[in-house]
């Protein structure tokens, strides 16, 4: 499927003045796609040119569409000497190569300079024409979406999960090549961000050619890292979950786009289905026939007990664990009758997305992690990184049998992570076992969920937090006591997660942030000795954060943790662990117990006096801390419940292991033995200073909250103003107080600050909540410590919480995603009532609805897109009148007493974390934003240091990435991740360098207000499968 | 633990209005997280004063970099590095071309070159503005002339099309681009009682009434040159105190108009002579660049002066003044 690519140069502004003689520039542009390069003429004297190029005309391979980004390079004309570049324009064309984003990219952007910056602006108009080509030893695979998002997309429907895909790609780090030596910063770092724009364009394809293979039209939570392993190379890799998507209101998405005549010809044969009404998408037919088969996988959810014994007992089971041809139990020999495809094939049953369609969840077994300590050597052949695979793979497998462990066939809220320096790099991956419901990773089943469906008796918002695994056959000491909501089933005392609270969950009170923080000394050393130092540690590390956790949620008098994320760095003398997690309290959990002090020396009567004063802080702590967030949950009595009270025993969800080089496994218990957990026992300074740092947590200021979680349990009623930022903190340690405890306290202060000052800064919003946030910890040197976070504030309405809480009952069937306060449980069991009386009706019955839904869609998103255009013409028209020496549109000015900035010309274009945005619902998806940059400064102090370096660094990647959305004609970035800044300093060569790669979901967004008219979104809404929970109870 | 790099950057700019009026009047960040301390924000937000710090140097660091937009507004309209609310961005142009009736003062009239700017010292101390304050203001002043000195059109609307200002601060720097570029003496002892408000009123009915623009709407520079042709033509007033028969008509149209009307009459009657010759002097030397500069000396000295000895009160000179101008309407020759 070849195509052209077609690039028009418009104009440009704002250009640095390149000619001091006469204060302007003679600017002309070059037009580079793979090996062709097209060249505007020279627009003499101006620095707003007008260049407007004729078609440049790119006929390419669809490959390289796919791998190549669009090189545009603003240059200044110099008779005499060498042209000057001002600065270059990567524009990915990805999104153009799918039916349903973009058509054309169009509109201002950044000319981008990597020792300069932004230097103005140029306007340019991109098309892509493909043809269709059946081909089927292609190597492209355009026509896959990629989404950020962790999620099933807004607008989107599962119709199957296929499961985890990875890919990874090296490369020589252009940075270490000889050829370094004697090139300039600016050409090295050029060749730098043109590298990895190529090398991600190529893992993209390349994952898409395994979705293709798995019959998948989709990759949802799709996470792409770089590992910068310098000298040894650079390896970009990526892991998502491949996904069939069906659009819910497809036609809607057609019908605008057909206004370009590009539009034809894009059709792609194999993953769009033009007809939005069946279910299925072409290629999985075949499964289609075996919808009714599936009752056995339901009596496996009746007898959950006993198929967890078989499932635990059974090494190598699971849905669809990979290993086939090993011995299987009875429920997997069923299971493979049944699916023989795509499914089977999957090696590891991981999913990286942390929110789910409803029901897709059935138990959750717990946090599952792995890491390992590699030596880097060299990668010799790029073209084979069999290495880096197996290293991965070999971390992969130990996530896959700790879930099995725990009796869970699947990994859910998967991410992978690295930390490097020198030649050490610590791999880490991290999920939450569970149990899922077959159902959505088959295919075509919407016959058979609706008979399914009548059968199921949900126990409404536990069902997950039910033990999968054999209560008399645990993998760690644990205490259980039976489920608090529904009475039956077993729950364990704490549960902790890296998904998303589901929404079905029933929670009591408010969530909150929770982190454990730590930091360990570590003597320098070299290779191997270096990583054995480093292997050695990392138990007690983990130990010591996961106590932390478990104190911090205790003191929070909660149950509960989601989105956990447990970040281990390294560096040259140190190790530094950052866990950061949700705590909320889970009605179907146990009330946590308090947390007791214990003396070593009760001889002591001072001591004595000492500890039960600390005994009393931490108790009024805890009941303060109950009152803040709402914890009042409703007293049971223990004969209700049946069940032995819930002793104070601590167990975990945490299996973990580290392994050297040398594949040696070790499992480390975390359930401190037979200790009693909540006794913390004070026997030296350490343990005190321990106790200290619990209380020195100050909860953020009334009117704030915080979570990590895409939304906060307990607020629902969200206004529409969202502040997503990013902030960085670098301390330098003073080299004489390094002792554990000392560094312990930088580290707290340093966060504990960061987020005071967040709390300060944004105290205009309140009442509002700081959701999705996001710590980095990198050492970038010896005595420096660098924290980067980026969140978002959305303020919410204190007083409407209660008219929303009426309204639930509504809320929860339009929208799955903000649905978990306080009342769940009458919405709930109305929920679980109503949705079988709108089951998934026929195809054909629901057509009707959907066309009507479709139709209002594509008005106002034709809507938008005019508003769209007319916003870009505006801006262009405005440059023209610059050059008549008035910069401004001449009606803006007529009438004097207005304040005359009432109409800017620029869009705004939102960027948020989160997958929705509060207020508005996301219309189309346009596509993957996923951009590198690299700023180098030689002149450090007269931009204002670091600080005012990296400030200015990050705006103008805000300001670049806002350029592309709105280019593509959004108007907010969903999902958007800042995946890595690496900063690096030299004060005294008056230097400094900054990498940032960020990521996120080019969206188009419409006001829910603007949409009141349509209310007919309703049925297209409901149509997401809403089952929940395969458990029925014994 | 030192803090080696601190900074927020947000999708949306954020802009403190307490800390950019302080950065506006050139504290230090150290003298405006003591500023800010006072103001009672610490005990209101719970805050500790490190976090003042680096809120403020953060703030301070962002208006630094906004102001190179700044300088030419509408760049910060179309720029697309800080994403600013337009309500704000007005904000943010609308305060930084504000300037202190003090500090206007001093420097109305005066030539805005390098010299005036050694002086901004001076005017630091005297006026009590800091000297970074000061400095903003001069150079904001001087920027304004610059870009309008030679455009055609009416000079508010230049100013306020590449300044985005209100309509009043427009108009202020109309006023102060005309004193400059005319360099009317405004810093005399004698003239030190009158605002700048005063001065301003003066320079919006002169370059309604006395420039090239007031003629012809087509011309370089035709709001801020006086019309040539017209100071010329005021040298023909001469006859008005020269010819006796004349100044004696004059007078008693005047007087005959004011009878009863006037509370300081007789005085009018006694000093109509030297008042009538105090004015048309002043208007018949105009066509002189010295005697521009002194217009408004020369004014208090011939006129204001001995109206104020004689305890005029306002109403009646406006009262004498409109007949005074309206009977020369009805004399030979003024036809």
């Amino acid at each position: 499927m070849p195509g052209k690519l077609k690039v028009k140069i418009v104009a440009g502004r704002h250009l640095p003045v390149m000619d001091r003689a006469s204060d302007l520039t003679d600017a002309f542009v070059e037009v580079k796609f793979g090996n062709t390069t097209f060249k505007t003429d020279v627009y003499p004297k101006s620095l707003n040119p007008q260049w407007n190029s004729e078609w440049f005309k790119f006929e390419v391979d669809d490959e390289d569409l796919q791998d190549e980004p669009l090189q545009i390079t603003v240059l200044d004309h110099d008779t005499y000497s060498a042209n000057d570049a001002i600065g270059k324009v990567y524009i990915d064309i990805d999104p153009l190569l799918y039916s349903e984003a973009a058509t054309v990219i169009s509109g201002w952007f950044p000319i981008y300079d990597t020792i300069h910056g932004i230097r103005g602006e140029i306007n340019v108009v991109v098309k892509v024409d493909l043809f269709n080509d059946l081909n089927r030893f292609r190597q492209s695979s355009c026509g896959v979406k990629f989404f950020c998002t962790t999620s099933i997309p807004k607008c989107y429907r599962a119709v199957i999960i296929h499961g985890f895909v990875e890919e990874l790609v090296v490369n020589e780090d252009p940075e270490y090549q000889w050829i370094d030596r004697i090139r300039t910063p600016r050409a090295s770092n050029e060749a730098r961000q043109r590298l990895i724009s190529l090398m991600s364009g190529e893992l993209q394809r390349k994952i898409g050619l395994k979705v293709l293979e798995m019959r998948g039209n989709a990759v949802v939570g799709y996470l792409q890292c770089f590992d910068l392993e310098g000298e040894s190379g650079l390896v970009v890799r990526a892991i998502g979950t491949a996904c069939t998507l069906d659009k819910l209101s497809s036609p809607a998405a057609f019908l605008p786009a057909c206004n370009s005549p590009s539009k034809e010809m894009k059709e792609i044969p194999f993953n769009e289905d033009p007809n939005p009404n069946t279910h299925s998408s072409g290629p999985s037919t075949p499964l289609k026939n075996q919808t009714y088969s599936f009752s056995p996988s339901k009596s496996y959810s009746r007898q959950s007990s006993s198929s967890d014994t078989d499932l635990s007992l059974t090494p190598k089971t699971g849905m669809g664990s990979g290993s086939a041809g090993k011995e299987g139990g009875p429920f997997k020999a069923l299971l493979r009758q049944q699916t023989q495809s795509a499914l089977e094939q999957r090696e590891f049953p991981f999913f990286t997305l942390t929110a789910f369609p409803p029901g897709f969840l059935v138990h959750v077994g717990g946090v599952v992690s792995a890491r390992s300590v590699k030596l880097l050597d060299r990668i010799h052949n790029p073209d084979e990184p069999e290495t880096r695979d197996a290293w991965w793979a070999e971390i992969r497998q130990e996530i896959k049998s700790h879930a099995k462990a725990l009796g869970c066939h699947a990994v859910v809220g998967y991410s992978e992570s690295t930390s490097i320096c020198e030649e050490v790099c610590i791999l880490s991956a991290s999920g939450t076992a569970a149990v899922l419901n077959p159902r959505f990773l088959q295919d075509g089943t919407v016959e058979g969920c609706l008979e399914q469906r009548l059968e199921e008796n949900l126990p409404a918002g536990c069902g997950f937090c039910h033990i999968p695994y054999d209560e008399l056959n645990m993998p760690f000491p644990a205490h259980l006591t039976y489920c608090y909501n529904c009475r039956k089933q077993k729950v364990p005392d704490v549960l902790f997660t890296t998904i998303d609270l589901p929404t079905d969950a029933t929670v009591i009170g408010k969530g909150c942030l929770i982190q454990a923080r730590l930091c360990r000394l570590k003597k320098k050393a070299q290779a191997e000795a270096n990583a054995t130092a480093i292997s050695n540690l990392l138990p007690f590390m983990e130990y010591e954060v996961h106590t932390q956790l478990m104190n911090k949620l205790k003191l929070k008098g909660m149950n509960a943790l989601f989105g956990l994320r447990i970040q281990i760095t390294v560096g040259e003398n140190m190790l530094m662990g950052l866990a950061s997690a949700t705590g909320v309290y889970l009605a179907a959990l146990p009330t946590p117990g308090g947390i007791q002090i214990a003396g070593k020396t009760p001889n002591d009567g001072s001591y004595e006096q000492h500890i039960s004063h600390m005994q009393k802080k931490i108790n009024d702590t805890i009941a303060k801390n109950k009152e803040l967030y709402e914890i009042n949950p409703p007293e049971i009595s223990e004969e209700i419940i049946g069940s032995p009270i819930p002793e104070p025993r601590q167990r975990s969800r945490l299996l973990r292991s580290q392994s050297e080089s040398s594949d040696e496994v070790t499992e480390l218990d975390l359930s401190h033995g037979k200790k009693d957990a909540f006794v913390l026992e004070i026997d030296d300074t350490d343990a005190m200073e321990d106790v200290h740092s619990l209380l020195t947590d100050v909860p953020p200021p009334s009117g704030f909250y915080s979570c990590n979680t895409e939304i906060m349990p307990g607020i629902n009623n969200w206004t529409s103003e969202i502040q997503m930022f990013t902030s960085v903190r670098v301390i330098r340690l003073s080299s004489l107080n390094l002792t554990n405890q000392a560094l312990n306290k930088n580290f707290n202060d340093l966060c504990e600050n960061l987020l005071k000052s967040l709390y300060f800064k944004l105290r205009s919003m309140i009442p509002c909540c700081l959701c999705h946030v996001n710590f980095t910890v990198s050492l970038p040197e010896d005595e420096l410590i660098q924290v980067t976070v980026t969140a978002v504030a959305i303020t919410f309405d204190k007083n409407q919480a209660l008219q929303t809480t009426k309204a639930h009952v509504e809320k929860s069937l339009q929208r799955a995603s903000t649905d978990n306060e306080e009342l769940l449980q009458f919405p709930l069991e109305l929920c679980s009532d109503s949705l079988p009386s709108h089951p998934f009706p026929p195809a054909k019955a629901t057509s009707v609805d959907y066309s009507s839904f479709a139709d209002r869609c594509s008005s106002w998103i034709e809507l938008i897109k005019l508003k769209a255009q007319t916003i870009r013409r505006g801006s262009i028209k405005t440059t023209v009148t610059v050059e008549k020496t008035s910069p401004m549109g001449e009606g803006n000015f007529r009438n004097r007493s207005a304040a005359p900035c009432a109409n800017s010309t620029v869009g705004v274009v939102k960027m948020t974390p989160l997958s929705f945005i509060p207020g508005a619902k996301i219309t189309k998806y346009l596509g993957i934003i996923n951009m590198f940059f690299i700023r180098e400064t030689t002149s450090l102090r007269e931009e204002g240091g670091v600080s005012g370096f990296l400030h200015a660094f990050i705006a103008e990647v805000f300001a670049m990435v806002r350029a592309h959305v709105a280019a593509l004609g959004g108007n907010a970035v969903v999902s958007y991740i800042m995946k890595q800044c690496v900063f690096m300093e030299n004060p005294n060569k008056n230097q400094a360098q900054c990498l940032i790669n960020v990521s996120g979901d080019a969206v188009v967004f419409a006001r829910e207000s603007e949409l009141e008219v349509v209310s007919t979104q309703q049925p297209a809404a409901n149509c997401q499968p809403a089952c929940t929970g395969g458990e029925v109870t014994t | 633990m030192t803090s080696e790099l601190d900074i927020f950057v947000g999708n949306t700019t954020l802009i403190d209005e307490d800390v950019y009026r302080l950065w506006l009047d050139g504290y230090s960040v150290g003298d405006a997280v003591a500023l800010r301390v006072r103001s009672g924000i610490l005990e209101q937000t719970g805050a500790t004063a490190a976090v003042l710090q680096s809120d403020t140097m953060d703030h301070y660091r962002t208006f630094h970099m906004l102001e190179r937009l700044l300088h030419a507004p509408p760049k910060l309209l179309h720029q697309l590095i800080y994403q600013i609310p337009p309500s704000r961005q007005a904000l943010l142009i609308e305060r930084y071309y504000a300037f202190d009736e003090a500090f206007v003062r001093e420097v109305l009239g005066k030539k805005l070159s390098k010299g005036t700017k050694k002086d901004l010292d001076d005017i630091s101390t005297k006026t009590g503005i800091t000297l970074k304050s000061c400095r903003r203001q001069f150079d904001n002043f001087k920027r304004v002339f610059k870009v309008v000195e030679e455009m055609r059109g009416s000079l508010v609307d230049n100013i306020q099309q590449h300044f985005l200002l209100s309509d009043r601060l427009a108009r202020d720097y109309a006023a102060i681009v005309f004193f400059a570029n005319n360099r009317f003496e405004t810093g005399k002892k004698k003239l030190q009682y009158l605002s700048f408000g005063d001065f301003a009123f003066c320079a919006e009915l002169m370059i309604q009434n006395w420039t090239l623009g007031a003629v012809d709407s087509q011309v370089d520079d035709m709001d801020m040159d006086l019309d040539k042709e017209f100071l010329q033509d005021l040298k023909e007033l001469k006859v008005l105190v020269a010819d006796k028969d004349l100044l004696d008509l004059h007078k008693s149209l005047v007087c005959t108009a004011l009878r009863g009307k006037l509370g300081v009459f007789s005085e009018m009657e006694a000093n109509f002579k030297n008042l009538s010759r105090g004015l048309v002097n002043v208007a018949t030397k105009l066509t002189h660049n010295k005697d521009v500069r002194d217009l408004f000396v020369d004014l208090v000295e011939k006129f204001v002066e001995p109206c104020r000895s004689d305890h005029w009160p306002l109403s009646d000179v406006r009262l004498f003044l409109n007949q005074y101008s309206a009977s020369v309407h009805s004399l030979d020759g003024f036809r």
